[in-house]
């Protein structure tokens, strides 16, 4: 039994649908959907990984250290805003976020 | 080979189990958890894929660091998480059914890509060579051809580092601070008084 390129591209392809999945049930819940996305970009690096393994090219590795390096900082300004959030409204509710506009 | 296929179906199944979790957990700190435990099995196919580096990276930045970060805020706020799963049962349908449509397409375009694409002729993973292990290999590339983007990289962490601190730095009335502009900037005259006493009344004030 050889693992194939075909293998790993489906488990990215299962994981980028779960992330999108989990944005879909839970859109109250601004932290799974953080979470989610974090998932949908970890599905899109074990592609990158992936096709550089099998197409023996090393730069496909470097793409994926720049979307880890984009990841980690959505994180930290996703979260920096979900904690002023709560502070100024004492919840997380996504509903009420269209109270920011105008 | 055979250990190599076991070690793919399980890190596999493992990740997408905790993908799933992570998604559908009712306790987001468990959400986190899975999240965890999804980083560290994709690790584990890095590894199998020969990607050592960014496997180790991976574990690095994603369980050291976001995932904490995750940790924090999740126990840090005050919420009432049943009331945000309200909806979850009414949307499910709905997802269910575009997610299946979109891992139907998403699967059968990598099973055509993986045959008939420029990987298909393809003998197996190589992410290394004897001479040149893979952080080695990862290296040469980064920090020749790519190190305005390796540069750019870091400035986007900066602006992130900077933008958070900015948006929950907050200061609060009425606490006593060190303030050492105003220190270094007192003079003899701010600082002390010179008084002359009288014998015998001592100094109202």
């Amino acid at each position: 039994m050889i693992i194939g390129l075909a293998h790993y591209l489906a488990v990215a392809a299962i994981l980028f649908t779960i992330g999108v999945f989990g944005i879909f049930v839970n859109r109250k819940n601004i932290i799974v959907i953080l979470m989610s996305i974090e998932l949908i970009l970890l599905a899109v690096n074990i592609n990158f990984v992936a096709f550089s393994a099998y197409l023996h090219n090393v730069i496909g590795q470097i793409f994926a250290m720049f979307i880890l390096t984009v990841a980690a900082a959505e994180a930290a300004v996703g979260l920096a805003i979900l904690v002023t959030f709560f502070r100024n409204r004492g919840d997380i509710a996504v509903d009420d976020a269209s109270v920011m506009k105008g | 080979m055979a250990l190599q296929a076991i070690a793919f179906y399980l890190l596999a199944a493992v990740t997408i189990a905790a993908g799933f979790g992570v998604v559908s957990a009712r306790n987001p700190v468990h959400s986190v958890l899975f999240l965890i435990l999804a980083f560290f099995s994709a690790a584990g196919l890095f590894v199998l894929m020969g990607a050592e580096f960014l496997a180790m990276l991976l574990v690095v930045v994603y369980v050291g660091a976001v995932a904490v970060l995750f940790l924090f805020v999740v126990m840090m706020l005050d919420v009432d998480f049943t009331a945000l799963r309200q909806g979850f049962a009414r949307s499910m349908p709905l997802g269910a059914a575009v997610a299946g449509i979109l891992a139907f397409e998403m699967v059968a375009v990598s099973a055509v890509v993986a045959n008939r694409g420029a990987a298909s002729d393809s003998k197996g993973p190589l992410a290394s060579t004897p001479d040149a292990p893979n952080a080695e290999m990862i290296g040469r590339v980064l920090y020749t051809d790519y190190v305005y983007f390796f540069q750019a990289a870091g400035l986007v962490l900066l602006v992130a580092m900077i933008g958070a601190i900015v948006l929950t730095l907050r200061h609060k009335p009425g606490v006593k601070r060190q303030v050492i502009a105003d220190q270094v900037a007192r003079t003899p005259d701010s600082g002390m008084r010179v008084v002359s006493v009288k014998p015998g009344e001592g100094i109202q004030e």
